[in-house]
């Protein structure tokens, strides 16, 4: 069977088997269709929740960042993982007792005011929409590949189908068919992985692979990458940080805050029956997340190796990387090479016009890389690699059997939906439950409810596709921004209604308009306002990462301190909350007396 | 608040800073302000700062949660205000 077959049989049999549950699982009350009725197993929630989390930036971006990144890629592994345990241990509970399913519910209710429920809605939809943005920028790279198009085409189609499949779940729905997209993704993930460890260094498990010697040399994998990418004059991979180490601290404390800040995450834990299980299923969740992001950079390093084996042979054998004959010719490229060429999202040119593809460094300081590419004659890098192809063309690199890049491009696929899923239920919930029902018409019937929810999910799908058509960066760089705006609003906002009692709702109010303001300044001056080209305002700051070296994306730790100092400050000079507000926040602190999760106001 | 909140609270507290004490430890001390003295170290085929950050960190994470949830369940029996 020729390899297009058999990635339409692995992609449809998947899709099935998602129709089918989501079908089996409907939702029949809007209980069911935002919280599941509360009914969900707490290692079954984890998984869902992985799948949720999990998205197209985790799948398909994230081990081709940290290829490109080296050390410094392990912001995104630890930022990504450590959140959980701020989620475990300062949210899920509190927020599981107080037994709404909401997060603007929570801080409306905390914070006895609507106003304050309405800046949490805004603050949502921000973080969400952003976030949306990057998950069309990866669905667009797996259609265009898959279906051979465009990665635009691909967008368009990625757009229609991720809204078919979310209004039609709900929340039951989307819980039953995640678990199922976690058992692809997850597979799909590490298969190759254990192919392409096995192949260089005898080792079948991963983690242990990418610190093992490399099969039939005493050299460790690790050391030999770095000795390869040194040669050609990229940056040592193993130490190699992301900017600066202030610059890293930041962005991994943005990417923790953020992800314990991110509404369809926390949504995750209202939908578990206990405050006990809510405890313990961000364990679960953060096992299945593990199994996947200890994985990735095994992924990411073996990748990077077997890419640039790829292209130059003297990278398996050994000798001069610079030799006329060690760069492969142009005409013998594999055929992956080819097909993704189709997509845009690879580029080979031939500089020199010597008929080889030359891959390295041209803008390299290291004087000794300059004068070897110099002395062979090389006219510049020859060969564009996007960062978000790695890991779905990672099997193709290492030459694996047909199956497994249909696993693979049915795992990227699910990863993608999962997420799109769950962030439309956020943003729908948001507009339908907390904006509509909440603000402007608080008699509407269940069944307008549920419509106003459909309509704010095919705006919200329009709106990211559009954005994803000229995305802000790589998918998994999008969705750091959407940490950053998450951490610096709803965390600290979140935070302070369990552990300070006497905050009051003027503290929290001005400290998450001061948060976001501040983070989307910052963002907007880098990236433009609301992300749309030609609008961004560099000069006004004073030049890009002005603050300190700190990048757009890792702005959302400044930004959450801001919402603390702010919100702290007004507190003091303004009334402290009612008596039985702080009643409440007691109440909340305890698990007796836990109640299934109900909607009304 | 009553004696057994203030007690239940601050034993829940207690615990929090000790998790989060290690939290920050693995992560940012071992995986970002202490890289280079620790890739001077090695863990089979990996610098151990490196390993920290890619592959250390995420373990101890998990421990820590799980440890969190069994350790908060006692509390929460101790001072008897647990789920029934």
């Amino acid at each position: 069977m020729d390899l297009q077959t058999t990635i339409y049989l692995f992609v449809g049999a998947s899709f099935a088997l998602y129709i089918g549950i989501a079908i089996w699982a409907r939702a029949g009350s809007t209980s069911e269709f935002y919280a599941a009725g509360g009914s969900v197993p707490p290692v079954m929630n984890g998984m869902a929740t992985a799948a949720d989390w999990m998205s197209a930036a985790s799948f398909i971006s994230m081990a081709g960042l940290i290829a490109n990144m080296g050390y410094g890629g392990g912001l995104f592994l630890m930022g990504w993982t450590g959140g959980y345990v701020l989620l475990a241990m300062l949210l899920a509970p509190y927020l599981r007792k107080f037994g709404k399913f909401t997060v603007p519910q929570f801080i409306g209710d905390r914070f006895y005011s609507k106003s304050a429920s309405t800046i949490a809605v805004v603050c949502l939809l921000t973080a969400s929409l952003t976030y949306i943005i990057g998950q069309m920028t990866g669905v667009g790279v797996a259609f265009s590949r898959f279906l051979g198009v465009s990665s635009d085409t691909g967008i368009y189609i990625g757009m229609a189908i991720v809204f078919a499949y979310a209004v039609f779940g709900g929340m039951k729905g989307i819980t039953y068919t995640q678990v199922a997209q976690y058992i692809v993704l997850i597979f799909a993930y590490i298969i190759p992985a254990i192919f392409i460890s096995l192949t260089l260094t005898g080792n079948p498990i991963p983690q242990l692979g990418l610190g093992s010697t490399m099969s039939g040399s005493d050299i460790s994998l690790l050391s030999k990458l770095d000795q390869v990418v040194v040669d050609l004059g990229f940056g040592q991979y193993t130490t190699t940080t992301a900017g600066s180490t202030l610059n890293m601290f930041v962005y991994t404390l943005s990417l923790m805050i953020g992800t314990a800040g991110l509404p369809h995450v926390i949504m995750r834990f209202f939908t578990v029956p206990t405050v006990a299980a809510a405890r313990s299923s961000a364990g679960w969740a953060l096992v299945f997340i593990a199994l996947l992001y200890t994985t990735a950079p095994a992924v990411a390093a073996m990748a990077k190796l077997n890419l640039h084996a790829t292209v130059n042979s003297a990278v398996m054998k050994g000798g001069d990387l610079y030799a006329a004959d060690s760069s492969i010719k142009a005409d013998e490229r594999p055929d992956w090479m080819k097909r993704w060429e189709k997509t845009g999202l690879l580029k080979f040119e031939d500089k020199n016009g010597d008929g080889r593809i030359q891959y390295y460094n041209d803008k390299t300081k290291n004087a000794d890389a300059k004068a070897k590419a110099e002395a062979a004659g090389w006219k510049g890098n020859e060969l564009t690699v996007n960062a978000d192809i790695i890991v779905l063309a990672n099997p193709e690199i290492a030459l694996l059997p047909n199956w497994v890049i249909a696993l693979v491009a049915a795992g990227g696929l699910a990863a993608a939906l999962s997420t799109a899923a769950g962030l439309l239920m956020a943003i729908s919930a948001a507009v339908s439950h907390d904006l509509v029902k909440g603000v402007f018409n608080p008699n509407i019937s269940e069944k307008n409810e549920l419509l106003a929810g459909k309509i704010s999910m095919a705006v919200a799908v329009i709106v990211a596709g559009w954005l994803g058509l000229n995305p802000p960066g790589f998918a998994a760089g999008t969705v750091a921004l959407a940490f950053g705006i998450a951490a610096s609003s709803l965390f600290p906002a979140i935070m302070m209604g369990i552990f300070s009692k006497k905050m009051n709702k003027e503290g929290a109010m001005a400290g998450m308009l001061a948060g976001l303001a501040v983070t989307l300044f910052y963002v907007f001056a880098h990236k433009g306002i609301f992300f749309i080209k030609g609008t961004d305002f560099l000069p006004m700051i004073g030049g890009a990462n002005s603050f300190f070296g700190i990048t757009p994306e890792a702005f959302g730790a400044i930004g959450a301190a801001v919402n603390f100092i702010v919100a702290f400050t007004v507190d003091k000079f303004t009334k402290e909350p009612p008596e039985h507000i702080q009643a409440m926040v007691e109440a909340v602190r305890i698990p007796r007396g836990s109640k299934l999760v109900d909607g009304a106001h | 608040m009553d004696d057994v909140s203030k007690g239940y609270w601050s034993a829940t507290l207690g615990l929090l800073g000790k998790i989060l004490a290690v939290w920050f430890v693995v992560s940012f001390g071992a995986g970002i302000l202490f890289v280079d003295v620790l890739n001077n170290i090695k863990l089979g085929g990996y610098p151990l700062g490196f390993w920290f950050a890619h592959q250390g960190s995420i373990y101890i994470f998990i421990a820590l949660i799980f440890y969190y949830a069994k350790a908060m369940g006692d509390i929460d029996r101790r001072f008897d205000v647990h789920e029934d």
